[in-house]
C-alpha cells in the first residue's frame, strides 16, 4: 500500500480527482430531486416567479408609483389585471416590484439566519462542555431580547435599506435553527461513524462537514423553508411600522398592511399579495421537501 | 512461549474516570471506568478482554486508542507514551491503531457510499493520492474483506449486518494497522455470520500480521480466537492468563463464576447442571465497595477483602490474578 501511496505525487491530478467525485455525487442528488415533481413544479414556479419580478421595469404594465385618482379601488379588469389600490396604482405591477424586495429579503435573511444557526448550533453540540454553555446561554439572550423594539431603535439609527433588513432579520432569527442544530448533533455525534473518523486522526472540521451536518440536513432544511415565511412577514410587520422599506416603493408586506382596513369591500387588494407570499412559501417548502429526498440515499 | 516475543503495547496502570451530572451547584459524580489496569501486548497475539456489561472493557479498549483521554497511567506503543502525545503528534499513531465496532448499523454513516467510507482513512493520511487510486483501493479492501468490488457505489443501508460489519473492517484496514481494538464485533450479528466474520478476522491477522485486543462477553468465542485473556470486573483486570490455562485452571472466583455460566448445548447436560448465576449485582462504578471489588458477591470473601484491595501479581507464570487466596 505504501508504495502506491508515494508513487502518487500528482497533486493537480488528484484533485481533478476530487472534482469529479463531488460532481458525480451532486449527479445522484440532482437525478433524485428531479424525480420529485412536486419539488420541481415549485422550482420553475418560483424562477418564473422571480425572472418576472425582476423584470418588471419591462413588463409592468404601468410604472409602481403612478397614482391614477380617476381609477382608485377599481376591481380587477382588462386594463388592471389585479385591479388598483387606494391610489389608483396598478397591483399587478405594484406586486411584480413589491416581490424584488420581498423574495429576496425572504431568501437572503432566511439563508443568513441558517448559516449563522447551524455554525453557532454545530459548534455548540459538536463541541459540548463549557463551549456548549457559552453558546447556549447566548442564544438564550438572544431569544429573550424582544425582537421588534430592537430592531425599531437598530432602524432608526441606520438607513433601513433592503440590505439592512435582511442583516437584521437574518441576524435576530437564528436562535431557533441553533436550537435545533445543537439538539440533533448532540444525538448524530454519538453515532460510531464518528468515533471511527476521530479513530483515523480526522479533524473536528472534517468529522462535523463530513459526517454530522449531512445526517441532520433535515432540521436544518425544515428551519431554513420556516425561515423564508418568517422574514417575509417580519418585513411586512417592519414596514407597517414604517421600519421597512418605505413607501411609495411596495414589498408584499407592506401592501398587505396596506389593504387591511379595506379586506371586505375590496378584498383582492388583500387577496393577491397574501397569495403571493403563499405561493413563495409553499414553494420553498416543496423545495425543502424534494432536497431531503433527494439528499437521502435511504430514499 | 510469549517471552521471547516483542512487546507492541505496554499499558500501566491506566484510568479512565468520566465526571457525570453536576451543575452550577452540584457537584458531579465520578464515575471510575477503568481504574488502573496493567497489561501487556505482544506482536502478532489476540488478547481477550471478557467481562460483563458496564465493567469498562469497551472503555479500556477506547482509552488505549486515545479517543478518551486518559485520567492516569501510560500506554506504551513501541515504547512511546502516547498518553502524552499532541493531537497532531498522534495523528501518524492513528495509521497504527485501529477499531472495529460493535454495532454494524450506527458505524458506518448512512450518506456516504461504501466507498467514500473505505477511502476516507486515505484522504485523511495521503491526500496526495488521487480519487481513482482511492477507488481501485477501496475495491481491493474489498475483495480483502471477500466482498464484491462494485459495492463501491452502493450505500450502507443496502446491506446485511454481516456486510457492513465486513465494510467496517475494511475501512480499519485502509491504513494498513497493526494493531485493532476489536470492540464486542460479533455480538451484534447471527451466529452464522459471526463464524463468517471470526474466521474473515483470523484470516486478516495471520496475512497483515495483525495484533487484536478483541473485546467480547461470549466466552466460547473468546476461547476460540484468543491467545490470551483478560478478565475485567468493575473496572479492573482480575485474571489474565494463556487461555487453556485460564480456562482450564481459572484461580479468581469471579473468573470461575464466569466459566460455570457459559451455557452447554447439550439439554441431558444442561438439565444435570443447572447454571449458578452470581448472586447479587454489580457495585457501581460510581461509589466502588472498599476493598476487593468483587467482595460483595464473593462466596469466599473474608474480612480482609472487605478492607483491603488485592494486588494484581503474577501467581503462576504468565498467570496474573488479582485475590487475596490465590
Amino acid at each position: 500500500m505504501n508504495e502506491t501511496v508515494t508513487d502518487v505525487q500528482d497533486i493537480s491530478l488528484a484533485a481533478e480527482g476530487i472534482g469529479v467525485q463531488l460532481r458525480s455525487n451532486a449527479k445522484i442528488t440532482w437525478e433524485k430531486f428531479l424525480q420529485h415533481k412536486l419539488a420541481v413544479i415549485s422550482s420553475l414556479f418560483l424562477i418564473l416567479l422571480v425572472a418576472l419580478c425582476f423584470l418588471a421595469p419591462l413588463i409592468a404594465p404601468y410604472e409602481f408609483d403612478a397614482i391614477d385618482l380617476m381609477n382608485i379601488r377599481k376591481a380587477p379588469s382588462l386594463a388592471h389585471l389585479l385591479g388598483t389600490d387606494a391610489l389608483g396604482r396598478d397591483l399587478l405591477t405594484r406586486l411584480l416590484y413589491g416581490g424584488r424586495i420581498s423574495i429576496t429579503i425572504g431568501l437572503t435573511a432566511a439563508l443568513l439566519g441558517t448559516v449563522v444557526g447551524t455554525m453557532i448550533g454545530s459548534i455548540a453540540g459538536y463541541f459540548g462542555h463549557w463551549v456548549d454553555n457559552l453558546l447556549m446561554r447566548l442564544t438564550d439572550l438572544a431569544y429573550s431580547i424582544p425582537t421588534l423594539p430592537l430592531i425599531i431603535v437598530i432602524s432608526s439609527y441606520t438607513d433601513t435599506q433592503a440590505l439592512g433588513i435582511v442583516l437584521i432579520i437574518g441576524l435576530f432569527s437564528w436562535m431557533q435553527t441553533a436550537r435545533v442544530v445543537r439538539g440533533a448533533i448532540l444525538s448524530v455525534k454519538e453515532n460510531e461513524y464518528v468515533t471511527a473518523a476521530r479513530a483515523l486522526g480526522a479533524k473536528d472540521r472534517l468529522i462535523i462537514i463530513r459526517h454530522v451536518l449531512p445526517n441532520i440536513s433535515n432540521s436544518i432544511i425544515v428551519g431554513a423553508t420556516l425561515g423564508v415565511g418568517n422574514a417575509i412577514i417580519t418585513e411586512s410587520s417592519l414596514s407597517f411600522l414604517g421600519l421597512g422599506v418605505s413607501p411609495p416603493t411596495p414589498t408584499w408586506g407592506n401592501m398587505l398592511m396596506d389593504s387591511q382596513a379595506t379586506m371586505s369591500s375590496q378584498p383582492w387588494l388583500t387577496i393577491f399579495p397574501g397569495m403571493a407570499i403563499l405561493l413563495t412559501v409553499l414553494c420553498v417548502n416543496f423545495i425543502g421537501d424534494g432536497l431531503q429526498d433527494a439528499l437521502d440515499p435511504t430514499i | 512461549m510469549l517471552d521471547n516475543q516483542k512487546k507492541l503495547l505496554e499499558i500501566k496502570g491506566l484510568k479512565k474516570h468520566f465526571s457525570v451530572g453536576g451543575g452550577l451547584f452540584n457537584k458531579p459524580s465520578l464515575v471510575q471506568a477503568v481504574n488502573g489496569i496493567d497489561f501487556d501486548m505482544y506482536h502478532g497475539e489476540t488478547l481477550g478482554l471478557v467481562g460483563e456489561s458496564g465493567c469498562g472493557k469497551s472503555t479500556a479498549g477506547r482509552t488505549i486508542l486515545q479517543l478518551y483521554k486518559p485520567t492516569a497511567g501510560e500506554i506504551l506503543y513501541d515504547g512511546v507514551d502516547i498518553a502524552k502525545l499532541s493531537r497532531e503528534e498522534m495523528v501518524a499513531y492513528r495509521k497504527k491503531m485501529q477499531i472495529i465496532f460493535q454495532d454494524p448499523y450506527s458505524s458506518l454513516n448512512p450518506r456516504l457510499t461504501v466507498g467514500s467510507i473505505i477511502s476516507e482513512p486515505l484522504s485523511i493520511h495521503h491526500p496526495e493520492m488521487s480519487k481513482q487510486d482511492r477507488i481501485d483501493f477501496s475495491k481491493e479492501l474489498l475483495m480483502k474483506v471477500n466482498l464484491d468490488p462494485s459495492f463501491v457505489n452502493r450505500y450502507p443501508h443496502e446491506f446485511s449486518g454481516g456486510q457492513r460489519q465486513r465494510i467496517g473492517i475494511a475501512r480499519a484496514l485502509a491504513v494498513d494497522p497493526e494493531f485493532i481494538v476489536c470492540d464486542e464485533p460479533i455480538s451484534a450479528l447471527d451466529v452464522s455470520v459471526q463464524a463468517q466474520v471470526v474466521t474473515l478476522m483470523e484470516d486478516l491477522q495471520a496475512k497483515m500480521n495483525l495484533t487484536y485486543l478483541f473485546i467480547a462477553h461470549d466466552l466460547s468465542m473468546v476461547r476460540h480466537i484468543s491467545n490470551r485473556v483478560a478478565v475485567m470486573y468493575l473496572g479492573k483486570i482480575v485474571e489474565l492468563a494463556d487461555r487453556d490455562e485460564i480456562y482450564e485452571h481459572p484461580l479468581h472466583p469471579y473468573t470461575k463464576a464466569l466459566l460455570k455460566a457459559i451455557p452447554v448445548p447439550d439439554p441431558v447436560y444442561a438439565e444435570s447442571h443447572p447454571i449458578q448465576p452470581l448472586e447479587g449485582e454489580v457495585p457501581s462504578p460510581i461509589n466502588p465497595p472498599k476493598g476487593c471489588y468483587f467482595s460483595p458477591r464473593c462466596p469466599y470473601a473474608k474480612p480482609i477483602c472487605l478492607e483491603e484491595a488485592p494486588v494484581y501479581e503474577e501467581k503462576a507464570p504468565n498467570h496474573f490474578c488479582a485475590c487475596h487466596f490465590v
